[in-house]
């Protein structure tokens, strides 16, 4: 077993507990850092696949920006107190199980596809690095850069017109 | 690392985005799982380019496009994020809760 497949590992049970623990804490103070635990697993797994533009992007954009800006709202209603009573155990129980049949549904289909019995490249590879990246994002893709700038405007002017008070 | 194991993870991490979004009542964990699922989806289109990259090794461009649409979606997430973030502030403004359930009238 080599450090790739051990990082491998690690990196997938720090993702799916830290991913567990964002559904199942009360507090949602608690949730909002394992879910930035989980995008730093997820980060980890980017670099893992050589894909370290992303990575980065990754850190800075969920981790940093999105995540603070739940961190705020949550802080700023004053939610970090836990006060979720919990109502009705069958509605959880009856989510869990429809969330499992998902998932053995979607395992059990593409477990046994042709396009899975290839090979993810670990740790080679250059589609990931940023002069590639860079090179086929002003070129090929330079039109829905551009598109995007303008959906951010759009985003801008849509959060401030709703979070107005009238 | 065969991409079966990466699809196994990125499914397991969409289901748990499920159950959150099925089970809890708060519309900020709702959010957040909304989240985590688009990054499962983000996790498993990183690995399909890197797939790519490794079947046809001559070109050196193959597998940048999908990076490239993952780099979209997280552009299209942080927009989606902050008008939704907006929409649960007057949702608290208005009804001094974040409970979903005060919201199945659509009205109000």
């Amino acid at each position: 077993m080599s450090i790739t497949q051990i990082l491998f590992w690690i990196l997938t049970v720090a993702a799916l507990f830290s991913a567990i623990m964002v559904v199942s804490s009360k507090n949602p103070v608690h949730s909002v850092l394992w879910l930035v635990a989980t995008f730093f697993a997820i980060s980890g797994h980017y670099i893992l696949l050589n894909a370290q533009f992303l990575a980065i992007v990754n850190i800075i954009v969920y981790a940093g920006a999105i995540m603070v800006l739940f961190l705020f709202v949550i802080m700023l209603m004053n939610l970090n107190k836990s006060a979720e009573p919990i109502k009705n155990r069958w509605l959880q129980i009856v989510g869990i199980v429809s969330g499992g049949c998902l998932l053995l549904v979607l395992v059990a289909a593409l477990r046994n596809t042709e396009v899975a019995k290839n090979i993810a490249e670990v740790n080679t590879g250059d589609a990931g690095l940023i002069k590639n990246l860079g090179k086929e994002l002003f070129t090929t893709f330079v039109v829905p850069f551009e598109i995007s700038s303008i959906l951010f405007l759009s985003a801008m002017v849509g959060a401030v017109v709703i979070g107005k008070k009238d | 690392m065969p991409i079966n194991y990466y699809i196994v993870l990125a499914l397991a991490l969409f289901s748990i985005g499920i159950v959150g979004v099925l089970t809890r009542r708060n519309a900020i964990i709702v959010f957040m799982c909304i989240e985590l699922m688009l990054n499962s989806v983000n996790l498993l289109l990183v690995a399909f380019s890197k797939m790519q990259a490794a079947k046809n090794a001559a070109v050196t461009v193959a597998g940048t496009d999908g990076q490239l649409f993952v780099f979209f979606i997280m552009v299209v997430a942080a927009a989606e994020v902050s008008v939704g973030l907006a929409i649960i502030v007057m949702m608290y403004r208005n009804i001094h809760s974040v409970d979903i359930n005060f919201l199945n009238r659509l009205k109000h």
